[in-house]
């Protein structure tokens, strides 16, 4: 009778667990399912510009600085012309910006270094899981946009870069609201020294208030757009387009 | 022979075998929907731990600093696929069902909360008085408990001091703590609410007290299912949905 009456229920509880779980497999797979719960996942974007307004990440000391700062993502570029670069200390490198502006520009490394610079200790956040503190050097990116003058009709920043990944190139995206944030900078030195092959030489991008997917590394190109649509996959990144991370990284 | 009451009209003394009122709608409903969002959160944040399954204290932390609790190597997966959502690896896919749920989550828990503390419902249920705080009376309910002798006739109606102990480390504990950790995560709330973080002592103090009050509420879990099958699991679910319940019958009844 116990017998019965325990295995009837170790019989119900894995029935239960497998119906369960193929069906969760079931509703992910399932796409206006899954784009329901994106959708409410979009109220994190919406509740969270609202309560951030133009508040700063928290800026660490020296002391408080990971003694190894983890490279992620790509770490070597086999592409022939950067490799060239690189060997060239990216003397012969400039950063282009255009798209919707006034006035696309052609910055070489030391054009950036002679701006305004900005440094900041701050957090790093994977979407992982993991964090590291590092030291951050760099113009801001607001000055960068507002020489190059806004369109009215520039919305998107868009980061194309020169890493691959799948055989896709990468690229990233920011609105104009995080672009002209004080911390929002393109940096090219780390932690006191030229920034490496492996954390995104000659420039990445520093935002400081996403997680780390959207700071994009080997950055060669900026272009100011209307809309993320028609871009590569549409959804404003690579790992947007091809792992369904969000686009709003704020949490 | 039964008597249908609530617990508020009694007029004769309850017996066991009575069926009463136990469980108030509003607390039933939040019930299922906390039980729902629980599964749910607890199943896609092991598939989260799974993408780093190591955990710190303070600042920072990754796999090049030392960790307090390494549930698997990098390269091995930590939680197998009949515990995660979804079975198959996914960070984004994950975080999708997750984030989804936090807000149910947080929004039933919060409503649930302002409704008991406003009616006085929690205080009524969960209020522990001078007496049963006495080390003496938690031993005995617990010395009760281990040998599975559970209250009978009107004294079932009552929580005993250890399921008021549980179920209110769960409404001021537990679930507290996991939702500040888990917004104590994200960068865009540290920048606008620093103390949030610091309450916590850092972003990766945060995730592992997020970790420690899940498996809280697992530990709680297990607990509650064992209690509700020894205790009869058809007149405790059943009080669960509809709100009735069977008191025990007292021992000589039983004879």
């Amino acid at each position: 009778m116990i017998l019965t009456r325990r295995k009837a229920l170790q019989v119900g509880a894995a029935g239960a667990g497998g119906l369960l779980l193929s069906g969760c497999d079931a509703l992910n797979d399932s796409a206006p399912f899954k784009d329901g719960l994106a959708d409410v996942g979009r109220l994190h974007e919406l509740t969270q510009r609202a309560i951030i307004g133009d508040s700063l990440a928290r800026e660490f000391t020296e002391a408080d600085m990971s003694p190894v700062f983890k490279a992620n993502g790509s770490l070597r570029i086999a592409d022939p012309a950067y490799r060239a670069l690189l060997a060239g200390g990216f003397g012969q490198w400039a950063l282009r910006v255009d798209g919707l502006v006034h006035r696309p520009l052609t910055l070489p490394l030391n054009a950036l270094q002679a701006m305004l610079q900005r440094t900041q200790i701050t957090r790093h956040d994977c979407v992982e899981g993991w964090s590291a503190i590092g030291k951050w050097q760099g113009p801001q990116l607001g000055a960068i946009l507002s020489a190059a003058g806004l369109m009215p009709a520039a919305r998107f920043v868009v980061f194309h870069c020169a890493d691959q990944l799948e055989g896709k190139p990468f690229y990233e995206s920011i609105d104009l609201i995080e672009a002209f944030h004080p911390q929002t900078i393109l940096a090219w030195r780390m932690n006191d020294a030229p920034l490496t092959e492996p954390h995104g030489a000659p420039i990445r991008l520093r935002v400081e208030r996403q997680l780390g997917y959207k700071h994009a590394k080997y950055v060669m190109r900026i272009e100011l757009r209307e809309s993320l649509a028609g871009l590569y996959g549409g959804k404003g990144g690579f790992w947007e387009d091809n792992r369904g991370y969000q686009w709003w990284a704020g949490i | 022979m039964d008597s249908t009451t609530s617990i508020s009209d009694s007029q004769s003394p309850l017996r066991g075998g009575d069926l009463v009122r136990r469980h108030a709608g509003v607390t039933r409903l939040w019930h299922w929907i906390n039980a729902l969002c629980i599964l749910v959160m607890l199943m896609s944040g092991l598939m989260i731990l799974n993408a780093h399954p190591r955990l710190y204290w303070g600042h920072y932390g990754s796999e090049h600093d030392s960790a307090w609790l390494v549930l698997a190597a990098l390269e091995d997966t930590a939680f197998p696929g009949w515990m995660t959502i979804p079975s198959d690896y996914s960070l984004a896919d994950a975080r999708i069902w997750h984030f989804a749920f936090a807000w149910l989550l947080v929004l039933a828990f919060t409503a649930y909360l302002v409704w008991g503390l406003v009616r006085g419902h929690i205080r009524r249920r969960l209020h522990i008085t001078r007496a049963e705080w006495s080390p003496r009376h938690i031993l005995h309910d617990f010395g009760e408990h281990a040998r599975l002798r559970f209250p009978t006739g009107a004294a079932a109606l009552d929580y005993n001091v250890l399921q008021k102990l549980a179920y209110g480390g769960v409404l001021f504990v537990l679930l507290p703590a996991i939702i500040l950790s888990g917004l104590a995560m994200s960068p865009a709330l540290d920048a606008a609410w620093p103390w949030l973080v610091d309450l916590f002592g850092g972003r990766q103090s945060a995730r592992s007290v997020h970790f420690i009050a899940a498996m809280g509420l697992v530990l709680f879990f297990l607990v509650h299912i064992a209690m509700v099958v020894l205790a009869g699991p058809i007149n405790e679910v059943r009080s669960m949905l509809t709100g009735w319940y069977r008191l025990p019958r007292e021992k000589e009844d039983a004879a």
